[in-house]
């Protein structure tokens, strides 16, 4: 029982993580739509260059320990999503090799194509993130066989557009307050107010979804005013939220980065609490949903399973601070840059 | 068609077009650790060259085969949702195993190796491409304890109430009987593949009369290499992975070596192919060494009875005319290999293999052939085990998502195919330019760069 919970926080955690670091890989990915000119594009991708892959394998850990740990959450969803998956795919795929194929052509046509699989590869999947997620928090037609029983324009509905968006806007003000600190000059003024702007849209949004989400979702609150993690969070969030503001007016790049990583913690958590013990709530009958006792694996696997994790990310923190210390400071574009 | 075939089909298609990089990627990564040794140790200028090209060459292969393995961490869950349910327990704990052991060590460390060579010291940077290919061992090991864990399941209980099946023993699925052998002959198939490639790349570069030195030095590399790990593939890695085929998937080694009926001192079929007479599978024209597989499985023991495809109930046995050709033909290939690598030797130690142009040209030409080598492996291994998807655990018609309908299918697998088929044509493509763009980086003209790249 113990090790089901934990493995709902370690599984919150993965997705925070990806979250965090894709998620501005994904904003930087979206601003580079609004580039200027070439120097700037490829500043939107050295600036990412080596580190975008390792942030990317955090989905690839994601999906291989909810495959592991809750594989009929990894069922459901996933064949339940089909179409939408395999669009998140297609453009995570034209994404990945958009970085090696854009330069090795001297054609304008060529790397136009390539640009557009960068901002829109980037853009879907931010966007598709918050649809699925919006779904998920609102519960999905799911009967006794735990199938899922909606089809794919049922995904499409008012609430998961809405926090598809959300999710968007909030990713974007993330790369951008990444990238105020990999740019300089007149860029990275810009960069700053698209990261103000950003800010003020994400919060409006933010605002929104909660207000709407009482009304669509209201399961999700039974309860939340009694929960002490609830309230930490709502705290974390609202100094978060506010620091981001704050440390971009006073210039001070990296603090509004930690705190605007921090805020899509707390959002990402706050979602995650309310959601606690089900992972995917059933809108045909409560007891259908999908909680983290009855689509859960064996207790012999979480435990296994708590035993890799525990051994692995130790080395995976350690070969990351390595890679960002290395990579640190503004990209120097060179021969050997993308 | 419906659900399962196309899923099937999809599954067929986008395994086997990732599977094409892989297999470079581990033996590039691993062979550019001697030339990185020897720049660095050497203190060797050309080395150095080498170490480079190959380095952005491993750079866009090892994109292309990350930007197609996406797919395949998701494709379980989408596609085959009952497989998922039924196996997640013991199945979803390699994949996890993969990512968090090899996919970060690899990834982070490529980030390391390519871009940072002026940023870090020789020795770090030398020790990131060993990080590379280690990685890229480990991922092999995870991927390959999982699906020989679907050969060969071990370590596991059935679960009736929940209709699944649950670890039981950890260790025991993750070695179970066919994960080192399959491991070893894999990599090594790896290897070739990686010498192979260099060696190739080099004689283009020997043929094009271009920076021979280097070149030169590449193929010396390549050659030696390639010698060994096919030489190797033969004995003991292929030997002992039949060995263990036949004592663990008997159905899956008669169709393999085309034994329809249960014989003992049974030959080599070394040519033959397979027909139908009625409803009886025959081989016809075949051309065989006699006793040799007997020979080869029971040596030093006493040969035993083999038992034949017809003794097997009819519903249980794999596809008699893929598994044949696909194996048969991996084999061939593997002869070849070693043959092409000792005549290579033979061409330096008598200091003609920079004239030899003919050679030259098919070592270009044999680049491919070691992908096609590995794809034929992995289609024997699994077509082999149908109609299975876990072996004797659940059958492939009983593993498919059944949510999904077969238009949804149709809209993923045509997708995708167009988009493999896109991004195969210029993944050729490029390759090719880069390597016509030979060892020299700087052949671009003086302050032209910013506009090139």
């Amino acid at each position: 029982m113990t090790l089901n919970i934990i493995w709902f926080l370690l599984v919150t955690i993965l997705i925070i993580v990806y979250a965090v670091l894709d998620g501005f890989d994904l904003g930087v990915g979206v601003l580079s739509l609004f580039s200027k000119d070439e120097n700037e594009r490829r500043i939107h991708l050295n600036s990412i260059g080596p580190v975008w892959d390792g942030n990317e394998v955090w989905l690839l850990a994601g999906g291989g320990s909810i495959f592991a740990a809750f594989p009929v959450v990894y069922a459901t969803v996933f064949s339940g999503f089909y179409i939408a998956f395999y669009l998140l795919l297609a453009a995570l795929v034209f994404r990945a090799i958009s970085f090696e194929f854009r330069g090795k052509i001297i054609s304008p046509l060529w790397k136009k194509i390539w640009d557009w699989a960068f901002g829109l590869g980037s853009l879907l999947p931010a966007l598709l993130y918050g649809v699925a997620f919006g779904n998920i928090l609102q519960g999905i037609p799911i009967d006794a066989s735990k199938r899922f029983t909606g089809n794919f324009l049922s995904l499409l509905n008012p609430y998961s557009i809405l926090i598809g968006i959300l999710s968007l806007v909030m990713l974007t003000m993330h790369g951008a307050i990444y990238l105020t600190h990999k740019t300089e000059g007149e860029f990275q003024e810009r960069n700053i107010i698209n990261a103000k702007n950003s800010w003020l849209a994400f919060l409006i949004l933010y605002i929104l979804a909660t207000v709407t989400t009482i009304f669509v979702a209201p399961f999700s609150f039974d309860k939340l005013l009694m929960n002490v993690i609830w309230w930490i969070l709502l705290v974390l969030f609202l100094v978060s939220v506010v620091s981001v503001r704050i440390f971009l007016s006073k210039n001070n790049f990296k603090l509004s980065f930690i705190f605007s990583s921090l805020t899509i913690a707390a959002v990402i958590g706050l979602a995650a609490v309310g959601l606690f013990p089900n992972l995917v709530p059933s809108t045909i009958f409560p007891d259908y949903s999908l909680s983290i006792f009855n689509a859960a694996s064996s207790e012999r696997t979480l435990m296994t399973m708590l035993i890799i994790a525990l051994i692995g990310m130790p080395f995976v923190a350690v070969y990351t601070i390595i890679m960002y210390r290395i990579f640190k400071g503004k990209p120097v574009i060179t021969d050997e840059s993308y | 068609m419906n659900t399962e075939l196309l899923s099937r089909i999809q599954f067929a298609v986008t395994a086997g077009f990732h599977f094409i990089f892989p297999p470079i990627s581990i033996g590039l990564a691993f062979l550019l650790i001697f030339i990185e040794r020897f720049a660095w140790k050497r203190n060797d200028e050309q080395y150095l060259k080498l170490a480079k090209f190959f380095g952005k060459l491993l750079g866009i292969n090892f994109a292309v085969g990350v930007a197609t393995g996406i797919v395949m961490v998701f494709q379980f869950g989408t596609n085959w949702s009952k497989y998922s349910t039924f196996v997640g327990d013991i199945f979803g704990a390699p994949l996890a195993a993969e990512a968090i052991f090899a996919f970060f060590l690899e990834s982070t460390f490529l980030g390391i190796y390519l871009f940072a060579r002026n940023r870090i010291s020789k020795g770090w940077h030398f020790f990131s491409i060993c990080m590379v290919a280690l990685g890229s061992l480990i991922s092999a090991f995870w991927i390959i304890v999982a699906n020989s864990w679907q050969q060969t399941p071990a370590g596991f209980i059935y679960n009736a109430a929940m209709d699944r099946v649950e670890i039981s023993n950890f260790f025991d699925a993750v070695f179970n009987p066919s994960t080192l052998v399959r491991f070893f002959h894999t990599v090594d198939g790896a290897f070739i593949t990686g010498a192979f490639f260099i060696v190739g790349v080099c004689a283009y570069l020997i043929i094009k009369k271009r920076e021979t030195e280097i070149a030169f030095k590449g193929i010396k590399i390549g050659i030696i290499s390639g010698l060994i790990f096919s030489l190797l593939q033969v004995f003991p890695f292929g030997h002992e992975s039949a060995r263990v085929m036949y004592k663990t998937q008997p159905e899956k080694f008669a169709a393999i070596m085309g034994l329809y009926n249960s014989q003992t001192d049974a030959p080599i079929m070394v040519f033959a192919y397979p027909a139908n007479e009625g409803e009886q599978p025959v081989l016809k024209a075949p051309i065989e060494i006699p006793k040799l597989l007997s020979y080869l499985v029971f040596f030093p023991g006493d040969p035993q009875a083999f038992r034949g495809l017809n003794t097997f109930s009819k519903k249980d046995i794999p596809p008699l005319w893929m598994t044949f050709v696909s194996y048969h033909n991996m084999v061939l290939l593997g002869v070849i290999f070693i043959l092409l690598m000792i005549w290579g030797a033979i061409q330096m130690k008598r200091k003609k293999l920079l004239v030899a142009r003919k050679f030259l040209k098919i070592l270009v030409w044999a680049i491919p052939f070691p992908v096609f080598a590995c794809e034929l492996g992995w289609m024997a291994a699994e077509v082999g085990r149908q109609p299975w998807i876990v072996y004797q655990l659940l059958r492939t018609h009983e593993a498919y998502s059944p949510t999904v309908s077969s238009g949804e299918v149709w809209f993923s697998f045509i997708l995708f195919t167009l988009i493999y088929l896109f991004i195969g044509i210029l993944f050729v493509y490029l390759l090719a330019k880069e390597i016509k763009k030979g060892t020299e980086t700087s052949i671009i003209p003086e302050g032209k760069e910013v506009e090139l790249l």
